[in-house]
């Protein structure tokens, strides 16, 4: 799960990180106020999830209240489009208000699980500000970390370690291995999946302060932080992954015209890429789940038909646990509840495949029988 | 002969009275695997089809001997029901368990270190030896027995695969799903190694996601090292990137772990990778073929 700049902000600030002074606005007027408590200056931040705001004009620097004014104006209600949004953007509805920072240098901290090792891995480099992926393709040796042990947590030399490789003056030094350690309790307490400052910067006044801030949470985790699915902003999030997400499935869209709904991730991923192999469109990646009942095959089915871009269906179930007569029964009810008038593939295989084609026969649906995926995969593309 | 189970094993299923844990074990039982019995905090002392049940998997070890265990155990306590199967010693834990904080993986796999336990998952089908041990969810009658290793990240695909190969007459030693989960107990490379040093399997056909760099790590470890054929197919070609597909693992970040350099490593190591997820067993099928290997490897 993601959330804003400013709730990360808030969240590492109650493990002692360091941020700047700042407060969320809606509206003009709200920011207005905000920079008045801040001396009148500061600096107006577009609050969306995705990175790259900067660049795509949504951080502006405003030495007045008219500014701060102007600034909040014309990006509230824009559409910012980043190198992270796409081609569409995303609209911007929150604003971050924060206090002007004097930068002398800007830094990059980051932790995330190293999968090879199992371990969450801390990271740091003095190019900070720039994507650090560009930096550990073009200069790796530029990028330093420390594994942590979990039974130990990270350590104070390991802090100190990653700090003085910065090359940090010395007085910083301690700041950051202590705002280091900060990040990693708030990482481990809220069980993060990833979290970015990028970029920490060491102020003039010889400060260590995340300038941005990205949190990401493991969504396994939720169930144990009430405290943080209350931040999620469903402004955020496209409408059918919320509809989908209430039903358990796990629901992507996509931009095609294909729409699919398949048993199990890897099957489902393994769908789209055929359907792209023979030269459609996948409109969306659904997993109704091993275990799916009749109920949630039908919601799948309504999401899928919801999206006006979907042409087409294919419906590709290898059923193990989940039995192809349930899926049956699923597909026939959902078709006749919304009424489709579109083209729908179906290939069945595996548990009760003999029940459940009999079910689809006998249900009076337009609807076309594939033996494998790539069979179904061929005959959806030409009729879509 | 087989790797990981075969039917001398004798397993335990933790949370066994759950309506996950019921069901499979009934399933497990009806295809001949070795069932003794089951843990269930608070109902020791009862009988679940005929089996008994106990309160702590160390007291299970004790009266039944068992060797390995499965997990159906919610994701919130499925942590700990991994680290109590390691405390027990037993040799095998499979975890089908989804959804298991990544955090409390990361200190499971602390604490395996050093102990004798492998464990194969979490959020995983299981392991097959077929007509010999089923541990897990997989549908038993699509497996045949035979001399293809199948090890996946996928629980369907995996399906997938070993039906296109029992079709095609080309039975499997042993399938193992390892899981779709970022920390898992064991590798692609983990069982590469099993199959390579199993006399009954002749070939391996390796079913990698986006996510990662197991498949990458994987394919060098192939070119090094394996003896027999591998053929390969990765799921999530059509995957954008940032976005968790399903699986807490199958997801491209910063630009790594996308289908298409795992591909291109795995092709660049020498191992044929099927186009479509449909051509997983014809394309091993064709390679047999080729290697003058199909007639051993025929059921």
């Amino acid at each position: 799960m993601n959330i804003h700049e400013y709730q990360a902000k808030a969240i590492l600030a109650e493990f002692g990180v360091k941020v700047p002074r700042g407060k969320v606005a809606f509206t003009v007027e709200e920011a207005v106020e905000a920079a008045k408590e801040l001396g009148g200056k500061a600096v107006v931040k577009a609050q969306i999830h995705a990175g790259g705001r900067g660049k795509a004009g949504g951080v502006k620097v405003s030495k007045s209240l008219e500014e701060v004014e102007a600034n909040a104006r014309e990006l509230l209600g824009k559409c910012l489009v980043t190198h992270q949004t796409g081609p569409q953007g995303r609209i911007v509805r929150r604003l971050l208000i924060e206090e002007l920072t004097n930068i002398q240098k800007e830094y990059y901290i980051g932790l995330v699980l190293d999968r090879s090792q199992g371990r969450l891995v801390m990271m740091a480099s003095q190019e900070g500000g720039v994507e650090i992926e560009e930096v550990a393709a073009t200069h790796p040796e530029k990028i330093f970390r420390e594994t942590i042990d979990p039974l130990t947590g990270l350590t104070p030399f390991q802090a100190n370690n990653l700090a003085y490789k910065l090359e940090l003056p010395q007085d910083a030094v301690k700041k950051a291995a202590q705002f280091m350690m900060a990040l990693y309790n708030a990482y481990v307490a809220k069980d993060c999946s990833i979290a970015e400052i990028n970029p920490l910067v060491l102020t003039a006044e010889g400060d260590i302060i995340a300038l941005d801030a990205k949190l990401n949470f493991d969504d396994n985790a939720l169930y144990r932080h009430p405290e943080i699915v209350n931040l999620r902003d469903e402004d955020e999030e496209d409408p059918k992954e919320i509809e989908a997400s209430k039903y358990g499935l796990s629901y992507i869209a996509l931009d095609g015209n294909i729409g699919c709904m398949v048993n199990g991730a890897g099957l489902a991923m393994a769908t789209m890429d055929t359907i792209k192999y023979y030269g459609g469109e996948p409109a969306n990646f659904l997993d109704v789940g091993g275990g799916a009942s009749e109920e949630k095959v039908t919601a799948a089915f309504k999401i899928i038909l919801s999206d006006p871009k979907v042409k087409g269906i294919l419906v590709n179930i290898f059923g193990g646990i989940m039995k192809c007569d349930v899926i049956a029964n699923g597909v026939v009810a959902a078709a006749k509840q919304v009424g489709l008038d579109k083209p729908l593939v179906v290939r069945l295989e595996g548990t009760n495949v003999e029940a459940g084609k009999k079910i689809l026969n006998e249900s009076g649906l337009k609807l076309v029988a594939a033996d494998s995926l790539a069979d179904a995969a061929q005959k959806i593309v030409a009729l879509v | 002969m087989s790797i990981l189970v075969n039917k001398e094993t004798r397993v335990i299923t933790q949370g066994i009275t759950g309506s996950a844990g019921l069901f499979h074990t009934q399933q497990a039982l009806a295809y001949g695997t070795k069932v003794v019995g089951g843990t269930s905090p608070g109902k020791g002392g009862t009988k679940v089809e005929g089996l008994p049940v106990f309160n702590t998997v160390e007291e299970a070890v004790r009266e039944t001997g068992a060797n390995a265990s499965v997990i159906y155990v919610p994701p919130a306590f499925a942590a700990d029901a991994i680290m109590e199967a390691v405390a027990a010693g037993l040799d095998l834990v499979v975890c089908i368990t989804e959804g298991i904080p990544i955090l409390d993986m990361v200190k499971v796999k602390r604490y395996m270190e050093g102990k004798k336990t492998r464990l194969i998952g979490p959020n995983c089908p299981g392991v097959i030896t077929p007509n010999e041990c089923k541990i897990g969810i997989m549908p038993g009658y699509i497996h045949t027995p035979g001399k293809i290793g199948v090890v996946s990240r996928s629980g369907t695909l995996t399906y997938e695969a070993v039906y296109q190969l029992t079709q095609l007459g080309l039975g499997q030693s042993t399938a193992v799903g390892i899981g779709g989960d970022p920390v898992n107990g064991t590798n692609f490379v983990d069982v590469l190694k099993m199959f390579n040093d199993d006399p009954d399997t002749e070939a391996v056909i390796m079913i990698g996601e986006i996510g990662g760099s197991a498949e990458e790590d994987a394919a060098e470890w192939i070119k090094a090292n394996m003896k027999k054929p591998v053929v390969g197919f990765i799921a999530g070609a059509t995957a954008p990137p940032g976005r968790r597909m399903g699986h807490a693992g199958a997801i491209v970040s910063g630009g790594s772990g996308t289908a298409q350099s795992k591909i291109e490593k795995m092709k660049e190591c020498g191992i044929r990778v099927a186009p479509t997820p449909s051509e997983m067993g014809s394309t091993l099928y064709q390679v047999l073929e080729e290697r003058g290997l199909l007639e051993r490897c025929k059921s």
